[in-house]
């Protein structure tokens, strides 16, 4: 058996061995090595939540505190990408993303294209998502549709410590600008991951267990509550097939579309929201293209459309759960469980 | 300065710096024992800066905060129990427990919110001072911000803003030596270790006050806030101070040098400095001051008891008031 880590020593062995194997990669954020400009010693965050600890002792030059000035450092990450290094940006809380989105928005993401094809920014932007910390509605939100709806972003979306290294990875070796969303709930998550250097392809979904009544998509944190759901189901006979897409762009639709074929019924899991979001661009390519498949109308179970609340009880309402994804299920299932009923009735 | 200032508004300013020294002590230890939810950030040690400006304020005037928002509530006159009900999440809280610490306001009061995003406060009071210019009414705006904050874009943006467009506004930069663990003498680098001299290249006035001093701030902001009053545009005031706890509840604060708060809280302490400063001129007696201290500690535990006693929000408040009509 392999070893256990957390999540987050996942993300901090990724970027080690990239580090290790190639010198163009840089690290920029805020406090990532941390106690600059003090007289103490300098590693004293490694990032708000201790990603990056260790690695500015290994790398001294490479590992850049910040200032607080998101556009500009997200924007150096990109234009030293554009230069020839491999920049990884941290952006500490993707809230932040209002502070620097332009240099992603307009700049990394259009560089390749409007220049006709020249330019390559293989730039990585890390950022945390999720709710359930009562951190209130600046600090818990998983705007990761707004970044998939810009082409030319890549973003990536991992669920357990196995991924989150192979997509690491995967994205600061890819000469695309990727976007990847670290769930802080799944930090301390810990999981089987290889000592040894591997990569995950961007744009593959992981199918996590087949059953052959409905098929669950689901995203980061929203994997476990989805898994957990399952096994409810399973109780009444209710198989469940969960796919992890891991990346949202690209996004793996061909497992998808074949697993609703099987399956006939989808519902998708995500912490954001439901208008113009992940789920509901999901529901509507799989309508779009295997709507004869479908035996019953694509459920999302999503957050609510209203900022994240900061009471606990608010908070809890607010965050999709195993709960709401069976009551969901049970929805898609519905036609056939009267029929099932009634030739049990008869 | 101190003669100017009557006994009442003295003991007001000291009652009004206790108040956030005790709430913030207190929100310390309750958030020890594990019972507060979500991130805190404490102003304890800084209290002459908030309390030093705000008292030329008035409700018309408006202010913008930052993550470390509490101070500045209660200098600009929001309540201690609706404060303390919002950081426990509950349904009296002053913006009914979907704010928590990093978003109390209180529009009322002129307190336009602390807030989650670092250099979001410049810009919100350049538009609450413009429109202080364009309705004439002699109100102005002050935004707080710290040193790690006077780096973001906004910040700049702003100051040129309020120069371009002649805007009463104050910028006060609240300069406590460290953003999260980063030092200004790193990230802030402006040829002295004044980072006011910055403001003096967009073309307005800048001065740089020891933070620790009541009186230096209350006389610093008494001039800026009066120019801009009467249409004499922005000031830049930098406030040197400390804060006593880590920069959120939970840092281990090892980028600190060992005594650092221990010697700030024997003496440089705001409060001490201030007690000494108004009794050993004879304005104030000694017992005044004991007397307001029990007070407020009484106020203090009224709040945690009130707060800890309150409903939890109901659940519909979850969807209501995204938009004022939808
Ligand atoms: C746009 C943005 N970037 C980063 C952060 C994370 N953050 C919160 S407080 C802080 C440090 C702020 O330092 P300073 O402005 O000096 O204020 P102080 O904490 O010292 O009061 C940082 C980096 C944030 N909340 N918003
Ligand atoms: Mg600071």
């Amino acid at each position: 058996m392999a070893r256990k880590i957390m999540f987050k020593d996942a993300i901090n062995e990724a970027m080690r061995l990239e580090m290790e194997r190639d010198e163009s990669v840089i690290i920029l954020g805020l406090d990532v090595a941390g106690a600059a400009g003090t007289e103490q010693a300098r590693d004293a965050w490694g990032g708000v939540l201790g990603v990056t600890k260790g690695l500015y002792p290994l790398f001294p030059e490479r590992v850049i505190d910040c200032p607080i000035s998101e556009s500009a450092y997200i924007g150096a990450a990109v234009g030293a990408s554009a230069c020839g290094m491999r920049a990884v940006g941290e952006l500490m809380f993707s809230d932040f993303l209002g502070v620097c989105f332009d240099q992603l928005y307009n700049q990394a993401a259009k560089f390749r294209y409007m220049f006709g094809g020249k330019a390559v920014t293989p730039v990585t932007i890390r950022t945390m998502i999720g709710a359930g910390f009562s951190a209130a509605a600046q600090h818990s939100q998983s705007p990761y549709s707004m970044f998939a709806h810009v082409p030319g972003l890549k973003c990536i979306i991992p669920s357990n410590p196995y991924d989150a290294k192979g997509l690491l990875a995967a994205c600061i070796e890819d000469d695309d600008p990727c976007v990847f969303f670290e769930h802080k709930a799944l930090y301390t998550m810990k999981g089987e991951v290889p000592e040894e250097h591997y990569t995950i392809p961007l744009g593959q979904a992981n199918v996590i267990q087949e059953g052959k009544d409905v098929t669950i998509v689901a995203l980061a944190r929203m994997v476990q509550f989805a898994e957990k759901a399952a096994k409810a189901l399973a109780k009444d006979g209710i198989e469940c097939t969960i796919i992890d897409p891991r990346t949202i762009s690209p996004l793996d639709t061909d497992t998808i579309f074949s697993s609703v074929e099987k399956t006939g019924r989808l519902v998708v899991v995500d912490e954001s929201y439901d208008r113009c979001g992940v789920a509901a661009d999901i529901a509507a390519m799989v309508s779009q293209n295997v709507f004869d498949a479908l035996k019953a109308a694509p459920q999302m179970v999503t957050a609510p459309f209203v900022p994240t609340p900061f009471a606990a009880n608010l908070e809890a309402a607010y965050l999709p759960d195993a709960r709401k994804i069976e009551a969901a299920v049970r929805k898609t299932m519905g036609v056939s469980n009267a029929v099932k009923m009634q030739a049990a009735a008869n | 300065m101190k003669a100017q200032l009557s006994k009442e508004n003295l003991l007001k300013a000291y009652r009004k710096m206790r108040e956030i020294r005790e709430f913030e002590d207190r929100v310390h230890v309750e958030f020890a024992k594990g019972t507060l939810p979500g991130f805190v950030h404490l102003y304890s040690g800084e209290e002459a800066v908030a309390v030093g400006i705000c008292e030329h304020l008035n409700d018309l005037d408006r202010i913008a905060s930052t993550h470390r928002g509490h101070g500045h509530c209660i200098a600009k006159g929001v309540e201690l129990e609706g404060m303390m009900a919002e950081i426990y999440g509950k349904k009296t809280g002053t913006c009914g427990g979907k704010g928590g610490s990093m978003h109390i306001a209180d529009l009322d009061k002129g307190m336009m919110g602390a807030n989650g995003i670092v250099g979001a406060g410049p810009p919100l009071i350049a538009g609450a001072a413009l429109a202080s210019k364009l309705r004439k009414d002699g109100s102005v705006g002050v935004v707080f911000f710290g040193d790690g904050a006077s780096n973001q874009g906004t910040n700049f943006e702003s100051m040129n803003m309020a120069v371009t467009l002649d805007l009463p506004m104050i910028f006060v930069l609240e300069n406590n030596g460290y953003a999260e663990s980063t030092s200004p003498k790193y990230s802030a680098k402006v040829g002295s270790d004044n980072i006011a001299d910055r403001a003096r290249g967009f073309g307005m006035p800048a001065v740089t006050v020891d933070g620790n001093d009541f009186f230096a701030v209350y006389e610093a902001a008494a001039e800026a806030i009066n120019r801009a009053r009467k249409g004499g545009g922005p000031t830049f005031i930098e406030c040197k101070t400390m804060r006593y706890f880590g920069h959120f509840e939970g840092d281990a604060q090892t980028y600190r040098p060992k005594d650092e708060v221990k010697n700030a809280r024997i003496n440089d302490c705001p409060l001490k400095r201030f007690a000494a400063a108004v009794t050993s001129a004879g304005l104030v007696e000694a017992t005044e001051l004991e007397a307001i201290d029990k007070a407020v500690l009484d106020q203090v535990e009224k709040a945690v008891k009130a707060a800890e006693a309150a409903p939890q929000p109901d659940l519909d408040a979850l969807m209501a008031d995204v938009y004022v009509s939808y």
